[in-house]
């Protein structure tokens, strides 16, 4: 925890004097148990985001990487119990109604989820998928919807947009899936996106492309980034910060350069040891 | 196919049809089965049904003592009439149900639900119908009796055989609401087990949908709960329920045959009843037939609309 807390205090170089556009402090979540006690998943765990920053999220499979992305969204299952504070932009997301919530959601914080092939409406058009909630958030008719749709597959380079959205999922393959699930995230241009192993079960080379892509976007658009990720390749070729993940509770954060070649705690170490053939940059 | 099935039932048509007295005379059975072609060997006796059949002559029903066809003609729109009605009813309800019973998972009103529909889908329909026919016709009085329309109301000018569809092209609305009325109860009991079905599968289906991760990135988007679910989880959940809705109204034509009995709906169900017990070969195998081709019919159907819900399933 020392180590940890001494990492928060060591500002990244970049982006010095922005303020966080996400805050989680001391999140502590909860899921329901059989025995009535519940199990805590997460135990007061602190991140910190800046504005155009990547912050990786790194930690083995269970160590709540996925739960602190879902924390935020709201999205927890059912009769789960979070507790701290995440403030986006200065605003607590716990203490939103659901209503309030559902304003935020999509529109200021959105999320792209692991698996492309199973998190799009198999039987919903792209053009469907790309702008329900681009209409609802903004206001807008079917046609302006449509258009900015399209342009939102033009950047991140699906081939003939203005075709593709009256596409269905399955007609694309997996990359392009997931570029179209980073469009759909990105479709009302929210303040942070939550990218959870976006690019699992992809191939290397497209995987290269779809972080150049996230990379790019945060660049252009200014768009913060929470990667959740248990690849420590991913996180070194693209995050700004790194925090390390273990058993619900946060062993090591810090500037990537830092934590990925000079890491102080043991399991962030272990971590590295484990990447094949691989050498901490 | 119906022919090989109703020759091979034991039985012989000859004695079930001449009435005691003739059958134990050998001279009239042998006349019989002479008229009727039944001396002949089977596979000439087949080879005679299907030149039938192919000039649209399904033969004679020993019964009735008219072409089996005349009996369909009347008996099918009566039983289309009946059974459309009942599965309108059971779609509604069973959807609608088995909806409400998966968003209240676990709770109340999921729990009556479970407990009715499992009480709908073992309930025998033949009980069920007569039971109701006791309570609602004979003691209650609030059903009309038997039959498609009261005695001495005559039935609309024949254009599709549906009694309220005619009523209402002729215009007759004390003719539409006689047959509604009589339409209701039979329909009712039909209703039973297919809704019970249908609420049981509508339930499994879309708890599993719900539990799918487009359902979880729809509500990332902030979508509101009405358009996740109507957009994202009822279509999802589409394609099985459509799948039980086909089986269902299997189920629902076969609950006709003792439903129409008890009711004395001039049905298929009925028809088909009274010529099995009786050895009515050409008005079973007529049957047969006319059943087969529904069925046909309504599964033609349902893979027509998997390709639209499912663009998946659409041949390239």
């Amino acid at each position: 925890m020392t180590e940890a807390n001494h990492a928060e205090r060591t500002r990244p170089q970049r982006a010095e004097d922005q303020r966080d556009i996400l805050d989680i402090v001391g999140l502590t979540v909860a899921l329901p148990g059989r025995t009535g006690t519940g199990t805590t998943v997460l135990h007061g765990v602190d991140l910190r985001l800046k504005p155009g920053g990547i912050h990786g999220l790194a930690g083995e499979s269970g160590s709540g990487k996925t739960m602190t992305g879902l924390a935020v969204m709201g999205l927890l299952p059912p009769g789960a119990r979070a507790r701290g504070r995440v403030l986006l932009d200065g605003e607590d997301l716990l203490s939103l109604s659901a209503h309030e919530l559902g304003a935020v959601r999509g529109r200021v914080v959105s999320m792209v989820f692991q698996d492309p092939s199973t998190c799009l409406h198999p039987m919903l058009t792209i053009g469907h998928q790309l702008t329900d909630h681009l209409r609802h958030h903004l206001k807008i008719g079917r046609k302006e919807a449509r258009g900015r749709a399209a342009d939102l597959l033009g950047r991140v380079r699906i081939p003939s947009p203005a075709e593709a959205l009256s596409r269905y999922p399955h007609e694309f393959s997996g990359g392009m899936r997931q570029r179209v699930a980073i469009a759909a995230a990105l479709a009302c241009e929210p303040k942070v996106v939550i990218a959870d192993e976006p690019t699992t079960g992809l191939d290397v080379t497209i995987q290269a492309g779809v972080l150049r892509l996230l990379r790019g976007l945060c660049d252009e658009l200014g768009l913060a980034i929470l990667l959740v990720t248990h690849d420590l390749g991913v996180m070194s070729a693209i995050a700004d910060e790194v925090s390390v993940l273990k058993h619900g509770r946060v062993v090591e954060s810090g500037p990537r350069a830092r934590v990925l070649t000079a890491p102080r705690h043991g399991y962030t170490r272990s971590l590295l040891e484990a990447l094949p053939g691989r050498t901490a940059t | 196919m119906t022919f090989v099935l109703t020759n091979l039932v034991p039985g012989d048509p000859a004695t079930a049809n001449l009435g005691e007295q003739a059958s134990s005379d050998p001279a009239a059975v042998a006349e019989y089965r002479r008229q009727h072609g039944l001396d002949q060997p089977l596979p000439i006796q087949y080879a005679r049904y299907l030149e039938d059949l192919a000039r649209g002559d399904l033969g004679q029903s020993q019964q009735s003592h008219q072409p089996v066809l005349t009996d369909l003609r009347a008996a099918v729109p009566a039983t289309m009439e009946l059974a459309a009605l009942a599965i309108l009813l059971s779609l509604l309800v069973g959807v609608a149900s088995g909806v409400v019973s998966a968003l209240h998972r676990n709770r109340l009103g999921d729990h009556v639900l479970r407990v009715l529909s499992l009480l709908f889908v073992s309930m025998p329909t033949f009980w069920l119908a007569l039971v109701a026919f006791y309570v609602f016709f004979d003691q209650l009085g609030w059903a009309a009796g038997s039959g498609r329309l009261d005695p001495g109301v005559t039935a609309p000018a024949n254009v599709t055989g549906l009694y309220t569809v005619d009523a209402v092209l002729a215009g007759q609305w004390f003719t539409f609401w006689n047959a509604v009325s009589h339409l209701i109860l039979p329909a009712l009991v039909l209703t039973a087990h297919t809704v019970g079905l249908l609420t049981r599968f509508t339930r499994s289906a879309v708890l599993e949908v719900l539990s799918q991760d487009y359902v979880r990135s729809a509500r990332a988007k902030g979508l509101p709960e009405r358009t996740v679910l109507v957009h994202y989880v009822l279509r999802g959940a589409l394609v099985p329920v459509i799948t039980v809705a086909g089986l269902a109204f299997g189920a629902l034509l076969s609950g006709t045959v003792l439903v129409e009995s008890i009711f004395a709906w001039p049905g298929l169900g009925g028809y088909a009843f009274r010529s099995a017990t009786t050895f009515d070969l050409p008005a079973v195998m007529g049957v047969g037939l006319v059943i087969g081709t529904i069925y046909l019919f309504v599964n033609l159907a349902v893979d027509v609309l998997y390709g639209v819900i499912d663009p998946r399933a659409r041949v390239q």
